[in-house]
């Protein structure tokens, strides 16, 4: 049958709104919603839960992503300058560091240094047991920010390091005031990606064991659900991380923006 | 300019600005420099001009040493610097440097490119710095820009803040490569009446440039340079006018 192509692409659109109207509607109707409410919505666990879930947990969650995230950008930064480093060594050490720690699983990087580095070395990491499973978010954060930073700092034109050096600063001074700033804007958006990635990654330092003023959200919510036998705070958790992720995108979104107009 | 700016003390104080002596310089297999020897002394003002791949750009980026040479010596003011003791770092505040593309530091207003090795460098206050940058840039007539970032400006503009970002320094000399190439033709007159300026008030310039008419007005001496070497050299009004070697000759029929 002949169908003009304009009507004809009418039609499909019509039958996909069609479609996806009637998977929904399908979905909403066979659901027992009294089961969903009795298992998810119950408001009185809800009311329960505060303010444990927000002065601990989040509060836990939020205090772990910023140590991870401080470390590893700090060693990051070390890395980043030590894979662009004229001198073999130690771009060798920074390329096999970043292979070693992104190719193996975080939980496995936390579990060898919770459980295998005190008893192989004798090393007792502080601030137990919650400090080793930082020690090893760092150790990965590192690595993939060292990456992230690498790539910045090798946008940056060559003239401007040698306008830098040609204005008589050092190589430090020229990195530090020239190269970096300029190097950071560019890292904003993966960044917050591995800003996002650090808090859920938190999620995994229950390995190395915890303690009731030490939880984060994940583990929380975990505990008070198999407490209650029911999963009301499994959706209160993820709210949360929702709270601080979503904000944090729009942020560097805005603040992408903002200084893209400087350029 | 600013009034407490203690002169530098010149170890040799009737050396010349820059000697260039037997400069060899090789990427990998392919010689750009053959065995260049020239002599600026203070306040004069060398053109170097010849074709793209002459080795005039490396010439000039070795005075600095962006370029590190392959053989050869470079005296500024009289030292060797390309002797490892020499503190490089301290030799380059003394000598200026405008690119081609700028290179101002776009995260940064007018004002801060031209404060920021004031205070590094020198450790002068920002106080200070700012007076000298505000100075230098009433001097290239941009004193009205100073908040602006150099994305806002047009290219005429960038290149007249990058000339005070290095006046800024208080050089003893200033280099300049190819600084109204990348420039829209209307655009280069305001550049080259900056540079003619200070070469009236004795700054000592060195100057690889496509603009013939610069070097027979403000010129005290013209190069030629063609395949790494120096081909001929003289008073500019002379060479321009009058060229005597066939390669000079070929070159400037094609230019002028």
């Amino acid at each position: 049958m002949a169908m003009r192509r304009s009507t004809r692409r009418r039609v499909v659109r019509l039958a996909l709104y069609a479609l996806f109207v009637a998977v929904i509607a399908v979905a909403l109707l066979t659901t027992d919603w009294q089961r969903v409410e009795s298992q998810f919505l119950r408001w009185d666990i809800a009311a329960d839960q505060f303010p444990e879930i927000v002065t601990i947990a989040l509060r836990n969650t939020l205090l772990f992503t910023l140590i991870a995230f401080a470390g590893g950008l700090f060693l990051g930064i070390l890395l980043a300058l030590m894979k662009l480093s004229s001198i073999g060594p130690y771009r060798w050490f920074a390329t096999g560091y970043i292979e070693l720690f992104r190719g193996v699983p975080a939980l496995l990087t936390i579990f060898a240094i919770g459980y295998m580095l005190p008893i192989a070395l004798g090393i007792q990491v502080p601030f137990r047991p919650v400090g080793s499973g930082l020690l090893g978010l760092i150790l990965v954060a590192g690595a993939y920010m060292a990456e992230v930073i690498r790539a910045g700092i090798q946008a940056v034109p060559k003239g401007q390091t040698e306008a830098s050096r040609s204005l008589g600063m050092s190589s430090f001074r020229t990195m530090m005031f020239v190269v970096l700033p300029q190097g950071f804007r560019i890292t904003i958006p993966p960044m917050t990606n591995e800003f996002v990635l650090l808090l859920k990654d938190t999620s995994l330092l229950f390995i190395v064991g915890t303690t009731p003023f030490l939880k984060e959200l994940t583990v929380f919510a975990r505990d008070e659900a198999s407490r209650t036998g029911n999963s009301t705070v499994l959706l209160m958790a993820a709210m949360l991380y929702l709270v601080v992720t979503i904000p944090l995108t729009r942020f560097a979104a805005y603040l992408e923006r903002r200084l893209a107009r400087s350029r | 300019m600013s009034t407490d700016e203690t002169p530098r003390e010149r170890v040799h104080p009737d050396a010349p600005a820059i000697e260039i002596r037997d400069l060899h310089k090789s990427f990998g297999d392919h010689e750009v420099l053959k065995g260049i020897s020239l002599t600026v002394r203070p306040g004069e003002v060398v053109c170097v001009i010849g074709p793209s791949g002459s080795g005039k750009s490396t010439l000039l980026r070795s005075v600095n040493l962006l370029e590190e040479p392959t053989s050869g010596q470079i005296l500024i003011e009289g030292i060797d610097i390309l002797d490892p003791e020499v503190d490089v770092d301290r030799v380059r505040t003394r000598i200026g440097m405008v690119f081609q593309q700028f290179n101002l530091f776009p995260h940064m207003t007018v004002l801060g490119n031209l404060c920021l090795a004031q205070q590094r460098v020198l450790g002068r206050s920002r106080a200070e710095a700012e007076q000298v940058a505000r100075d230098n840039l009433v001097k290239v007539g941009l004193a009205d820009r100073e908040d602006a970032y150099p994305a806002h400006l047009s290219g005429g503009q960038q290149q007249r803040v990058a000339i005070a970002r290095s006046l800024s320094m208080n050089p003893d000399m200033m280099l300049f490569d190819e600084p109204t190439s990348a420039l829209d033709p209307e655009l280069v007159g305001d550049v080259l009446e900056v540079m003619r300026t200070l070469a009236h008030e004795g700054m000592t310039m060195m100057v690889v440039t496509h603009e013939m008419g610069f070097a027979r007005e403000v010129g005290s001496r013209l190069i030629f340079m063609d395949d790494g070497l120096v081909v001929e050299e003289g008073d500019p009004r002379e060479v321009l006018a009058n060229p005597q070697e066939p390669r000079t000759q070929a070159f400037l029929s094609k230019v002028l």
